[in-house]
C-alpha cells in the first residue's frame, strides 16, 4: 500500500463509521439501486440519504451508473476491499507483537534468575 | 499453568477493554512495555515488518513515538503522550496513528496486576465516539488474536516441560 493511498483510506472509514451508509452499502451489494429505491428502507428523508450518498461518493465507495434518468449508484468494491486489507494488517501485528512479548518475558525471566539466585527458604517444590 | 488467552470485550459506547495473562511478574512486563530496546523485540507487527523507530519519554506529558515499516518499505506510524506513569502498576497515554484508520485520537490505560508470578495485562482503549469504537471492534481483531494466543498458551505450555525435565535432570 502506497502512502498516497493513506487519504483514501481514511475517507473509506469515515464514511463507514455511519450506520445507515453501511447499509446503503449492504443494499448495493446486491445490485444497482435509485436514490428513491435506496431511500424506502430507511426513516429518513430524501435529502438526508442524498447527503450520505454524496459522502458514499467523495469516499469512492459508489458511482453512478449510465442511465441518465434513472442515475443509479452501484456499489465500487475496490475502497472496500483496501480497507479490509489494512484491518488484516492490524489484526496480524497484535497477533505476533504478544508471541513475541511472551517469548521475550521467558528470556527476561532467565536473566534475572542468573543474576539473582533464588533464596532458599526451604519452599522448595 | 492457566491458558494465557486474550480477552476482547466492548464496554459502554466507547471502549475496548483488553485482557490477557503473562507468565511473569509485572516489573518485568511494566519494562517490557516501556523500554525502547525492549520494544523494538517485540512490538515489531506483522510478519517482516520492523519497529525501526521507538522513542519513548516516559513521565507524564512526555511523548511516544512508534515508526513500523514493513518489508517492501511501507511505514505505519503511531504517536501518544503519556498521561499518568505509576510503575510497575499503570500507564495512560493518547494514541493516534498518522493513517488514522478511526477518527479521533484514543486514549488507552494498561493496567498490570500481578499474582503468584503472573501478569494480568488490562489495556482499556477509550475512543473519541462510538464510530471509532465500533470500526475498531468491527475488525477481525478478536477472533484471530485469541486463537493465535491459544497456540501460544500451547508452546508456552511445552517449552515450561522442557524447562522442569532439564532442570530435573
Amino acid at each position: 500500500m502506497q502512502p498516497s493511498g493513506y487519504g483514501q483510506l481514511d475517507a473509506t472509514f469515515a464514511a463507514l463509521a455511519d450506520p445507515t451508509r453501511r447499509a446503503i452499502l449492504a443494499r448495493l451489494a446486491s445490485g444497482e439501486a435509485t436514490v428513491n429505491e435506496l431511500a424506502e428502507p430507511f426513516s429518513v428523508s430524501q435529502p438526508a440519504i442524498s447527503k450520505h450518498l454524496k459522502v458514499l461518493e467523495r469516499a469512492g465507495l459508489i458511482s453512478r451508473g449510465r442511465d441518465a434518468q434513472r442515475r443509479p449508484r452501484r456499489l465500487e468494491a475496490r475502497p472496500l476491499a483496501e480497507a479490509s486489507e489494512w484491518l488484516e494488517r492490524y489484526r496480524e501485528f497484535w497477533e505476533g507483537n504478544f508471541q513475541r512479548l511472551d517469548a521475550l518475558l521467558q528470556v527476561m525471566q532467565t536473566k534475572t534468575k542468573k543474576r539473582r539466585p533464588p533464596k532458599r527458604t526451604g519452599d522448595h517444590r | 499453568m492457566s491458558n494465557p488467552t486474550l480477552k476482547v470485550e466492548a464496554r459502554g459506547d466507547r471502549e475496548i477493554v483488553m485482557t490477557r495473562i503473562f507468565d511473569a511478574p509485572r516489573h518485568l512486563v511494566f519494562e517490557a512495555f516501556t523500554k525502547p530496546e525492549l520494544l523494538k523485540r517485540w512490538l515489531t507487527g506483522a510478519p517482516g515488518w520492523s519497529l525501526a523507530v521507538c522513542e519513548v519519554d516516559l513521565r507524564v506529558g512526555g511523548s511516544l513515538r512508534y515508526l513500523w515499516r514493513g518489508p517492501g518499505g511501507e511505514e505505519m506510524g503511531m504517536r501518544g503522550v503519556f498521561r499518568e506513569i505509576t510503575p510497575p502498576e499503570r500507564i495512560v497515554g493518547t494514541e493516534k496513528f498518522d493513517q488514522a484508520w478511526y477518527p479521533g485520537e484514543a486514549v488507552g490505560t494498561v493496567v498490570f496486576t500481578e499474582q503468584s508470578g503472573k501478569t494480568t495485562l488490562t489495556q482499556t482503549i477509550v475512543y473519541e465516539s462510538r464510530e471509532a469504537r465500533d470500526i475498531v471492534l468491527k475488525s477481525p481483531m478478536e477472533g484471530g488474536v485469541t486463537i493465535s494466543y491459544n497456540q501460544l498458551a500451547e508452546l508456552l505450555k511445552s517449552q515450561l516441560a522442557n524447562e522442569k525435565s532439564q532442570r530435573s535432570a
